[in-house]
């Protein structure tokens, strides 16, 4: 089994979000920077599981500057990765990070590209989708369980109000969600071999980004909490359907 | 020049966020004069049910009625649409932002070669040339304004994001041969689980959600008393999905769903900002807990800083004379 996944950098879960130049950037100042929670704990572990069972290898890219080797590309070498690719270049939006991912990819051959389920930053759950239409291959996307057995993957994934039970042949595109794999704390053997495991860096592919983003804001302050009392929650109810009128 | 929207069904039931997206096109053709909305449904629904899109200002639904479109497959969805968005030369294709828009939108974005903003949550300004989609981002701690830089622009919209308001229309359903065959579908589903049946918790206006406060699983039957009241959706926190006190479907947060509900009542959840991330988006939260410093109160509307076992019977009760009251 040749595996990819696709790992993002992003701010830490509880960074405070600010932004600078006329609220057209994130402000970095003080940020924490982190894996995508999804990539790591559920596509980047699944794929090492898979490995562990069939044999193969594990490859991590990721789209960004050099930083990037440090605070998300050297964790996923030492949680078991076997080798890293960094594309050289802003991430730019989807498309463009996309396009650099199935540039990459085309004449690799993986059998099983991964990806999170979406980054907590821009929340957009687009990358796997478009790099499966970029390479034609099938995609699976809010997977939650993933098994194969010879060329044949059996996977759950999540519709609304459901699950579904699909197989697919390799190679395909799947984005990973929990219950797809368990958390795994890199050990100390881990970080040490992470330093000489291969890193290759590789120039971007000239793409346009198709959208490009023009102003942040913030959300409005919620109004102070108004307490009722404990005794009286027909208060409440009063309140949430003649003033809130959600009931 | 049209809008295209998805018509997004289960076993040829309409989804309800399909009337969102109808609703929103609507809108999106008025302000970017992009002409008439058309849907598109493929698989098996009634005519009669996609005639009744016209009560959102859908005027055609084109239905391509072949049976390899009802198991879900993104590739072979994604090229009918984007044969359809031809077709009807769409400048702007809605979808919704649920489990079908989230695997076909961005496919179809890079097969039509247009820019898409996925979990949009207002309609687009438009000014000249320039297209702006609003949407929230860091979980939904910031909104972001998108460019879409593209002749052709996709949305998928956040479930619960649009009212959805009705008129007397009716849609022309005409028959449309996308060109789909059995060979694009490379995804065999074996079979589909309904997790609750209740009401699916993504599409949920109502949602009454606990947490560690509530001390053990047998003590849930209180919470399912309201929610059965309020005709809510149950939810729960992470710690309890973790230890399998509730399922992890019913898990909002983070690592969990994400919901936009008109009311979220959390009940005995101390509101850490991952779960926050999860719910922070909702129109109203109530917050019940017993510790009056629980962060959760900060992000709050109304709040009642008591214990979940007398406060939760007590507002059951007061909801049950509501409901007398006014049925």
């Amino acid at each position: 089994m040749k595996l990819l996944v696709c790992i993002s950098k992003t701010p830490d879960t509880t960074a405070k979000i600010a932004f600078t130049d006329n609220n057209s950037r994130f402000d970095t100042n003080g940020v924490t920077f982190i894996m995508n929670p999804t990539d790591e704990w559920y596509a980047l572990v699944r794929a090492i599981e898979i490995k562990e069972q069939l044999g193969g290898s594990v490859t991590v890219i990721n789209v960004g500057p050099k930083d990037n080797e440090t605070v998300v590309i050297h964790k996923a070498l030492a949680i078991g990765a076997d080798d890293a690719v960094r594309i050289d270049a802003d991430p730019g939006d989807a498309f463009f990070v996309a396009s650099q991912i199935a540039a990459y990819a085309k004449d690799q051959q993986y059998d099983l590209i991964f990806t999170g389920k979406e980054t907590i930053d821009y929340n957009g759950s687009n990358i796997g989708g478009m790099v499966a239409e970029l390479l034609d291959l099938p995609y699976i996307s809010l997977a939650n369980h993933l098994e194969i057995a010879g060329n044949t993957a059996t996977i759950t994934r999540e519709i609304e109000g459901g699950l579904e039970v699909l197989e697919v042949n390799t190679p395909f595109v799947i984005s990973a969600q929990k219950g797809m794999a368990e958390q795994r704390i890199p050990n100390m053997r881990g970080i040490m071999t992470a330093r000489s495991k291969p890193l290759k860096v590789v120039p971007p592919v000239p793409v346009a980004a198709y959208t490009t983003i023009a102003y942040y804001e913030l959300p409005p302050q919620r109004k102070e909490v108004k307490l009722i009392d404990p005794e009286h929650p027909e208060e409440l109810v009063k309140l949430l359907h003649e003033q809130a009128k959600v009931i | 020049m049209s809008v295209l929207i998805y018509v997004n069904h289960v076993n040829g039931n309409i989804k309800k966020s399909t009337f969102e997206t109808a609703c929103y096109a609507h809108r999106v053709a008025q302000l970017a004069g992009a002409g008439e909305v058309i849907a598109l449904s493929l698989g098996t629904v009634s005519e009669s049910d996609l005639a009744a899109l016209g009560n959102c200002g859908v005027s055609r639904v084109l239905s391509d009625t072949n049976p390899v479109f009802n198991r879900f497959d993104s590739g072979a969805h994604t090229k009918a649409l984007a044969v359809a968005a031809n077709a009807v030369n769409a400048s702007v294709v809605v979808l919704s932002h649920n489990s079908s828009g989230k695997a076909i939108a961005p496919r179809l974005s890079v097969r039509l070669q247009a820019g898409l903003v996925s979990a949009a949550t207002e309609l687009p300004q438009v000014s000249g040339s320039g297209f702006t989609v609003r949407k929230s981002v860091f979980s939904g701690k910031a909104f972001a304004d998108y460019s879409i830089n593209t002749p052709v622009k996709i949305i998928s919209l956040n479930p619960n994001s649009y009212p959805v308001t009705r008129g007397n229309g009716t849609a022309a359903v005409e028959t449309f041969n996308s060109g789909v065959s059995a060979a694009d579908v490379k995804v065999k589903v074996i079979e589909t689980k309904s997790l609750s049946d209740t009401i699916p918790l993504p599409e949920a206006e109502l949602v009454v959600s606990a947490g560690r406060g509530m001390k053990g699983p047998e003590n849930w039957g209180m919470i399912e008393e309201l929610a059965s009241i309020l005709g809510a959706a149950t939810a729960c926190s992470r710690p309890v999905a973790d230890v399998h006190w509730r399922p992890h479907h019913e898990h909002v947060g983070q690592t969990g769903i994400t919901i936009r509900p008109n009311l979220y009542i959390a009940i005995g959840i101390s509101g850490a900002i991952q779960h926050l991330a999860g719910v922070s988006n909702s129109k109203v939260i109530v917050v019940i807990n017993k510790d009056a410093e629980a962060p959760f109160f900060k992000a709050a509307d109304y709040g009642i800083i008591g214990d979940a076992f007398e406060v939760v019977p007590k507002l059951t009760q007061a909801l049950k004379e509501f409901k007398s009251q006014n049925a």
